[in-house]
C-alpha cells in the first residue's frame, strides 16, 4: 500500500518514479511467478519406454508465464496510478469544469452514436461481400458467413431477452424455451402440413408469445430469485416435454429434413425454377447461405427497431419504471401484472421468430439445442452488453459467440505451449475468466449508461449507477 | 364543519391487524373536499397503515372506505385492486422514503405518471407503434402538463437530468408533482416535509396550498413537522395506538389535553389521581 501512496503523490516528479515503481512491482510479480512455476511447471514428467522417469524441461513455458505476470502487474500498477491521477485532477478542477465532467458520458454516447453504430451496421450489411473478398471466393467465405449467421442469431435473441431483462427488469433464465417453441413450431408445421416458412414465421412468433403469456400469468407475481428459478424450471419442462412426447416431436432423435427457406417462393436449387435460373445466375449453393444471412440480419434489425420504438411509447416507459420501482408504479395506476405480461410475451415472441429461423437454417431440430447453457449464454450476452443497451448487446454477442471461434485460429499458442495444445479446450475457462474480469471492470456491462426516452431540451446520458436492475 | 358536510373520503370502522398486533382499531374519520387534512400522532400510531389501506397497499380486515367524486360517483376503495385506486378513484400518494424512478429523467418520471392517459391515446401501443397523429398530440399534451408542473416546482432546468441526481428537497417536490400528474382528486402525502430545511418546508406549504386551491385536489398528509401542520391544515386528526383521540381544527387540536398527553406525557400527580380513582 505504501508503494501506491508514494507513487500517486500528484507532483511532477512523481511521473518517472511511478514507472520505476511499476517495473519494480512487475519484477516482484515475475519472481513470484518463477518461484511458483519452478516446482510445478518447469519439468514435465513422463514414463519412458522402460518405465523410467523422463523429465522434459519447459523453459519456454515458464519464461512466457513470468513475462505475462510481469506485464500484467506493470499494466495494473500504471492503470491504478493513472486513475488516481485523474481522480486528483478531477477533484482539483471540480469547480471550474463541473459542467464538462457531467457532460462526458453524453459525449461518449454521441461519438458512439455517430461513428460506432453506423460502422457496425455497415459492417453487418456488407459482411458477406467483405468475407468473400477476404477469402478470395464466395465459397471460401462459407465458414465466415455461417459464423455471421450464428452471431446475428444471438444478437436477435439478446435483443429479444433485453426487453424482458434489460427493460422490464424481469430475470428470465428460461428464455431458450421460447426459442424452442418457435423452432418446433416451424419444424412441425412444415413437415406435417407442408406450410411455407413465410407463413410459419409469424405463427412461430405468435405461439411463442402465447406461451410467454401462459407462463407469465401464474409466475409474474413472483419476484427476484423466485421468478428466476421458476423460469429456469419452465425452460427445463419444455425441453423434457420435447424429449418425452415422442409421438409429436420424435423425442431425442429430433425432427430432420425440415424444408429449407425459399426466396419468397423461389427455392434455392439447381435447374429450372430455381433461384439461380430465375435470376440468370450460375448456380451456387452459397446463395442460400447469403440469403439466410440477410434474413437473420433483417429479423434482428426489425427486433431492434420495434424495441427502440416501444421504449419511446408509454408501454416501454412503464417497463422501465417497473424495473426502477414497482410499488411506485402501482401507486401511479399502472397495472403491473399486465405490463409485465406484455414485456414477457413480446420478448418471447422475438425468441419464437429466432427459433423459426434456427429451424429453417439447420434443417434439423432436437431438444439438445435448447438446454440451459443456451439460456445462460443469451442472458450473459444481455448482462455483458449492459442491460437495456441495444448496441452493447450487439457487441457482447459478437464477443461471446465470435470469441470462442477465434480460439480455433490461435495457432501461435501451439508454438508456446506445445503442438498438442488446443486453445479451444479452454473455452469455458476463458469464458469464466472474462466474466469475472468484466464484472470487476464494468459491473454494469459494456455500455452502462441509459439513454432517456424523451427529451425536453438537451439529451444527456444517464449514468448506469443510478439505473436499477429490477427485482421482479 | 366542511368535512362533515361534504366529505371526499369517508373512513368507517377501519381495522387492520397484523397477526396479534392491531395497528388500526375501529377508526372513523372524514376528509373534506378542498381541505388540507393532517393525520398526526406519535411514532407507531398507525398513520402509515391508514395510508396504505386508503391507497390499496393493504386490504383492511374490517371497515369501509368510500371515496366520492365531485359528480357523485362513489368508489369503495377497500374493494379496488391497487392500481385501480389511482386509475379510477383517482387517489395519488407519495411515500415516506422517496420512491422516484431514479434512473429515469425528471421528465420521464412525470410521463410515467400519465401512463393510463397515454396508453389509451397510443391505442394500447398499436397506434403509437406507427406514430399516428392522435398519439403524437397526446404525447405533446402530456409533455406540456409535465412542463407546467416542472415550472411550478422550479425544476424546469433539470428536466433532462436523472431523478436520482436531484437534491433531497427537489426529489420530495418532484414526487408530489409526479403524483399530481395523475390528476388526482385526493393526494395522500406521507411525511412530505421530512428532512427539509425551514425554507424548503415553506416552499412546500405554498405548493400544497396551490394544489388545493388551483387544482381542486383534497390533500391528506401525515406530518411530524408542526409548522407545516398548523400553518396549512384545515382539519387535523390525531391518532394514538391505532385509535382516534382527537379530530378538529388546528386550534382545537392545539389545546386538546388528550393530544398534549399523547405527545408530551402526563404529570405524575395526574397519574396518581387516576390510579386513586380506579383504586389501584
Amino acid at each position: 500500500m505504501t508503494a501506491y501512496h508514494n507513487a500517486v503523490s500528484p507532483t511532477a516528479a512523481a511521473r518517472p518514479s511511478a514507472l520505476v515503481q511499476a517495473l519494480r512491482e512487475g519484477a516482484v510479480a515475475a519472481l513470484v511467478m518463477l518461484g511458483l512455476s519452478f516446482p510445478i511447471l518447469l519439468f514435465r514428467t513422463d514414463q519412458g519406454p522402460s518405465l523410467q522417469l523422463v523429465l522434459t524441461p519447459r523453459v519456454g513455458l515458464v519464461a512466457t508465464l513470468c513475462a505475462l505476470a510481469f506485464a500484467a502487474r506493470v499494466l495494473v500498477h500504471l492503470n491504478a496510478v493513472r486513475r488516481e491521477r485523474a481522480a486528483a485532477a478531477r477533484a482539483a478542477n471540480a469547480r471550474t469544469v463541473a459542467k464538462g465532467a457531467e457532460a462526458a458520458p453524453g459525449a461518449v454516447a454521441r461519438i458512439m452514436g455517430t461513428i460506432g453504430v453506423p460502422l457496425f451496421l455497415g459492417m453487418a450489411i456488407t459482411f458477406p461481400l467483405l468475407a468473400s473478398l477476404a477469402a478470395g471466393s464466395l465459397n471460401g467465405a462459407r465458414y465466415w458467413i455461417d459464423l455471421g449467421i450464428l452471431i446475428l442469431t444471438y444478437v436477435m435473441l439478446g435483443w429479444g431477452l433485453n426487453i424482458v431483462v434489460g427493460l422490464a427488469g424481469l430475470l428470465d433464465l428460461g428464455y431458450v424455451a421460447f426459442y424452442a417453441v418457435g423452432a418446433y413450431t416451424y419444424a412441425l408445421l412444415s413437415t406435417t402440413f407442408g406450410l411455407s416458412f413465410w407463413i410459419c414465421l409469424p405463427v412461430a412468433g405468435v405461439l411463442a408469445a402465447f406461451w410467454g403469456i401462459i407462463l407469465g400469468f401464474p409466475v409474474l407475481r413472483l419476484r427476484g430469485d423466485y421468478l428466476a428459478i421458476v423460469t429456469l424450471a419452465f425452460g427445463e419442462i419444455i425441453r423434457l416435454v420435447l424429449i418425452n412426447w415422442v409421438e409429436l416431436t420424435n423425442g431425442g432423435a429430433g425432427i430432420s429434413s425440415i424444408p429449407r427457406a425459399t426466396f419468397f417462393g423461389i427455392p434455392f436449387e439447381r435447374g429450372e425454377g430455381g433461384f439461380a435460373a430465375t435470376f440468370g445466375l450460375p448456380f451456387n449453393a452459397m446463395h442460400r447461405i447469403v440469403f439466410l444471412y440477410y434474413l437473420i440480419l433483417v429479423l434482428a434489425l426489425v427486433t431492434n427497431a420495434v424495441t427502440m420504438r416501444l421504449r419511446r411509447l408509454p408501454i416501454g416507459r412503464a417497463w422501465e419504471a417497473l424495473r426502477e420501482d414497482e410499488i411506485a408504479c402501482r401507486s401511479l395506476g399502472i397495472n403491473t401484472r399486465n405490463t409485465k405480461l406484455t414485456a414477457f410475451s413480446i420478448g418471447a415472441g422475438f425468441g419464437g421468430f429466432a427459433g423459426a429461423f434456427f429451424a429453417v437454417r439447420q434443417g434439423f431440430v432436437s431438444p439438445e439445442s435448447f438446454n440451459f447453457l443456451e439460456s445462460a449464454i443469451i442472458l450473459s450476452v444481455v448482462v455483458l452488453g449492459g442491460m437495456g443497451s441495444q448496441f452493447g448487446v450487439a457487441i457482447a454477442a459478437v464477443v461471446m459467440v465470435g470469441g470462442p471461434e477465434l480460439l480455433r485460429h490461435l495457432t501461435f499458442t501451439k508454438a508456446i505451449f506445445g503442438a498438442d495444445f488446443d486453445p479451444n479446450d479452454y473455452r469455458l475457462l476463458i469464458f469464466g475468466l472474462a466474466m469475472v474480469v468484466m464484472m470487476v471492470w464494468r459491473p454494469r456491462g459494456l455500455i452502462a449508461h441509459r439513454d432517456p426516452s424523451i427529451v425536453l431540451k438537451e439529451r444527456k446520458a444517464i449514468s448506469g449507477s443510478l439505473v436499477k436492475e429490477g427485482n421482479g | 364543519m366542511r368535512w362533515e358536510n361534504d366529505p371526499i373520503l369517508t373512513v368507517e370502522h377501519l381495522r387492520m391487524r397484523f397477526g396479534g398486533l392491531v395497528a388500526v382499531n375501529d377508526l372513523s374519520f372524514k376528509v373534506g373536499r378542498r381541505d388540507v387534512t393532517a393525520l398526526i400522532g406519535p411514532n407507531g400510531a398507525g398513520k402509515t397503515t391508514v395510508f396504505n389501506c386508503i391507497t390499496g397497499f393493504y386490504k383492511p380486515n374490517e371497515g369501509m372506505l368510500t371515496l366520492r367524486q365531485t359528480d357523485g360517483d362513489a368508489h369503495l376503495l377497500e374493494r379496488l385492486p391497487g392500481h385501480r385506486i389511482a386509475q379510477d378513484a383517482r387517489v395519488a400518494r407519495t411515500f415516506q422514503n422517496i420512491r422516484l424512478f431514479s434512473g429515469m429523467t425528471v421528465l420521464e418520471n412525470l410521463l410515467v405518471a400519465q401512463h393510463n392517459t397515454l396508453m389509451q391515446a397510443s391505442g394500447f401501443t398499436l397506434a403509437g407503434l406507427f406514430g399516428l397523429p392522435g398519439f403524437r398530440n397526446a404525447e405533446k399534451a402530456a409533455v406540456e402538463k409535465a412542463r407546467h408542473w416542472l415550472e411550478k416546482i422550479n425544476l424546469i432546468d433539470r428536466a433532462d437530468d436523472p431523478a436520482g441526481d436531484l437534491p433531497y428537497g427537489d426529489q420530495r417536490r418532484l414526487e408530489i408533482a409526479r403524483a399530481m400528474c395523475t390528476d388526482p382528486v385526493l393526494l395522500c402525502l406521507d411525511e412530505p416535509a421530512a428532512g427539509l430545511n425551514p425554507r424548503e418546508s415553506q416552499e412546500l406549504n405554498t405548493l400544497l396550498l396551490s394544489v388545493r386551491n388551483d387544482h381542486d385536489t383534497a390533500v391528506l398528509l401525515i406530518e411530524h413537522d408542526m409548522s407545516v401542520v398548523m400553518q396549512i391544515s384545515d382539519h387535523v386528526i390525531v391518532l394514538d395506538y391505532g385509535t382516534k383521540i382527537a379530530d378538529g381544527t388546528p386550534e382545537e387540536i392545539r389545546n386538546d389535553p388528550r393530544v398534549i398527553a399523547a405527545y408530551l406525557g402526563v404529570d405524575d400527580e395526574e397519574v396518581e389521581q387516576i390510579e386513586a380513582e380506579v383504586g389501584a
